[in-house]
């Protein structure tokens, strides 16, 4: 598989480290109310779908970079690919009021 | 319909016109006491003991393509029992005995094969790790021999002992492991299910689950509406699929493995062979061909096939164990869906829907759990109590924290 890295061009997959579902930048606030139930859900529950699927992989055998990958889990094709560091400055961006209060 | 010497001879003689197909192909019925989801080993199996050994006939097995289509026709047919954690290891023990006796309680030709597995050791770590395991197999029952470098080249002299990086310095051996005929197995279940009065249903896929109040009334199929008092789902790879139908998120990933096997040779093997550091394992079918694998290709697939790196990394893998293998061809190759659980142990349990029960997370583990986790299933359905072996394989077990982690390795399910 080819992973058409934003920065680097297309890369091989083999440079590569899988993590899992890009769900996992989403990382539960620890002392929020129902925190264990939520880092449960985060630590153990996943989709796992069958189809379009967004995942972390870890560029580590080139620029170290984490990226966020669209690929189908059926047929392996892969849709792109993003830097996992804009999509979570994209996040923050659009997220609730109480953690933008916290980035004042 | 019994096999025998005599009924091979008199059909021999009479032109093998009295053969008839092992089981019927029933129309669905509008409603069973209980229908399992997946025709493959677990949910056959699970039929077989339903029937045979809690004396529930009415039951239905619905299987979305044809009987042993899916991991039981995709794997590499190894039966053992060494585990380390007591969670498991009575389990497997279970399943092991249930192996032992398999083709007298079908009367089905499974081909077991105790020819034994060796667990190589190449660290002074590594030895204390598997004796270790071994002192907790001989706990459960199971038996284990720590062998010498010694012992392991008189058995399988073919080894590269003095490879650079992994040398040889022992084994772990348990002698009643081997292997079995995956579709023997599949079929033994089958006929030996179908007789006690099972209802075999291909070709039918589940769509959906029809729940009311909290309880499952039965499941819709792509060959209409069946009412269940109980559902079991057995469907391996497509675990998490199926049971979002009914709302439910799994603690599991969906991995793809992949297996091997080389042109047929003369008899080389003696047993099971596993090459832990190199990620390879291997052994040698009764029709000769070497049955080798090694990891998962390590991201989420659905796929049935995996990718070219990984075929070169358990070649590599081989080459290393035993220089031998690289005069063999390679004759064909195949990729199953495993679904990884978060620990790497699998789930027999209740859900919180009433009448809807779960069997799946086997990973990469789950021929060999075949014979104990149709038992144990058929036990949980029959009398809504988990078989003792079971209590730790809890579907709750990940936000209790007690997880059944035999490597150590956390919530990451390619690396189990």
């Amino acid at each position: 598989m080819l992973i058409p890295h934003p920065l680097l061009g297309p890369r091989d997959a083999q440079e590569f480290t899988y993590l899992g579902d890009a769900m996992m930048i989403d990382r539960p606030d620890g002392l929020a109310e129902g925190a264990e139930a939520a880092f449960c859900d985060y630590v153990f529950q996943r989709d796992n779908p069958a189809g379009l699927h967004r995942e972390l992989w870890f560029h580590e055998q080139g620029d170290r970079s984490w990226l966020v990958v669209t690929r189908n889990t059926v047929t392996h094709e892969i849709l792109g690919a993003e830097l996992a560091r804009d999509v979570a400055l994209a996040r923050r961006a659009t997220d609730t009021p109480a953690d933008q209060g916290d980035a004042q | 319909m019994r096999f025998s010497g005599f009924r091979v001879f008199k059909e021999a003689v009479t032109g093998h016109k009295g053969w008839k197909p092992l089981w019927r192909t029933p129309d669905p019925q509008p409603e069973y006491d209980i229908i399992i989801v997946g025709g493959g080993g677990h949910g056959l199996s699970t039929a077989y003991h339903l029937a045979a050994k809690f004396g529930v006939t009415r039951v239905a097995v619905l299987e979305k393509g044809w009987l042993g289509s899916g991991n039981i026709g995709r794997n590499t047919t190894i039966i053992r029992s060494n585990y380390l954690l007591p969670g498991n290891e009575h389990f497997y023990e279970l399943s092991m005995k249930l192996w032992e006796n398999l083709e007298q309680e079908t009367n089905f030709n499974s081909m077991v094969s105790q020819r034994g597995i060796i667990n190589l050791i190449h660290t002074d770590g590594q030895r204390d790790a598997y004796r270790r395991r071994g002192n907790a197999m001989m706990l459960a029952g199971a038996g284990a021999q720590l062998l010498s470098r010694d012992e392991v080249r008189e058995m399988v002299p073919f080894l590269n002992f003095d490879n650079a990086r992994f040398p040889i310095k022992g084994g772990l051996m348990q002698t009643r492991a081997g292997t079995a005929r995956h579709d023997g197995v599949v079929w033994g279940y089958a006929r030996g299910a179908d007789m006690r009065g099972v209802d075999i249903i291909q070709n039918c896929e589940v769509t959906g689950f029809r729940i009311e109040n909290g309880k499952v009334l039965g499941v819709e199929t792509s060959r209409g509406y069946i009412g269940a008092k109980k559902v079991g789902v057995a469907v391996a790879g497509s675990s998490s699929r199926v049971m979002a139908q009914a709302g439910m998120r799994l603690p599991m990933e969906s991995h793809v493995l992949q297996a091997f096997v080389s042109e047929g040779l003369k008899p080389t093997i003696p047993g099971v062979i596993t090459f832990g550091a190199g990620h390879f394992y291997i052994s040698q079918s009764d029709k000769g061909g070497l049955v080798f694998g090694g990891d998962l290709d390590g991201y989420n697939s659905y796929a049935q096939r995996g990718n070219l790196p990984v075929i070169e990394d358990v070649a590599e893998g081989g080459m290393a164990l035993m220089p031998m293998i690289g005069r063999a061809r390679l004759l064909r190759m195949w990729g199953g869906i495993m679904d990884m659980t978060m620990d790497g142990s699998p789930i027999i349990d209740k859900t919180d829907i009433d009448g809807l029960y779960f069997n799946g997370g086997w990973c990469y583990g789950g021929f060999k759990a075949t014979p104990a986790s149709g038992f144990c299933f058929a036990h949980l359905l029959a009398k809504d109590e988990p078989h003792e072996v079971t209590r730790q394989m809890r579907l709750d077990r990940f936000a209790r924290g007690y997880l059944l982690d035999e490597n150590g390795r956390g919530a990451q399910p390619n690396l189990h």
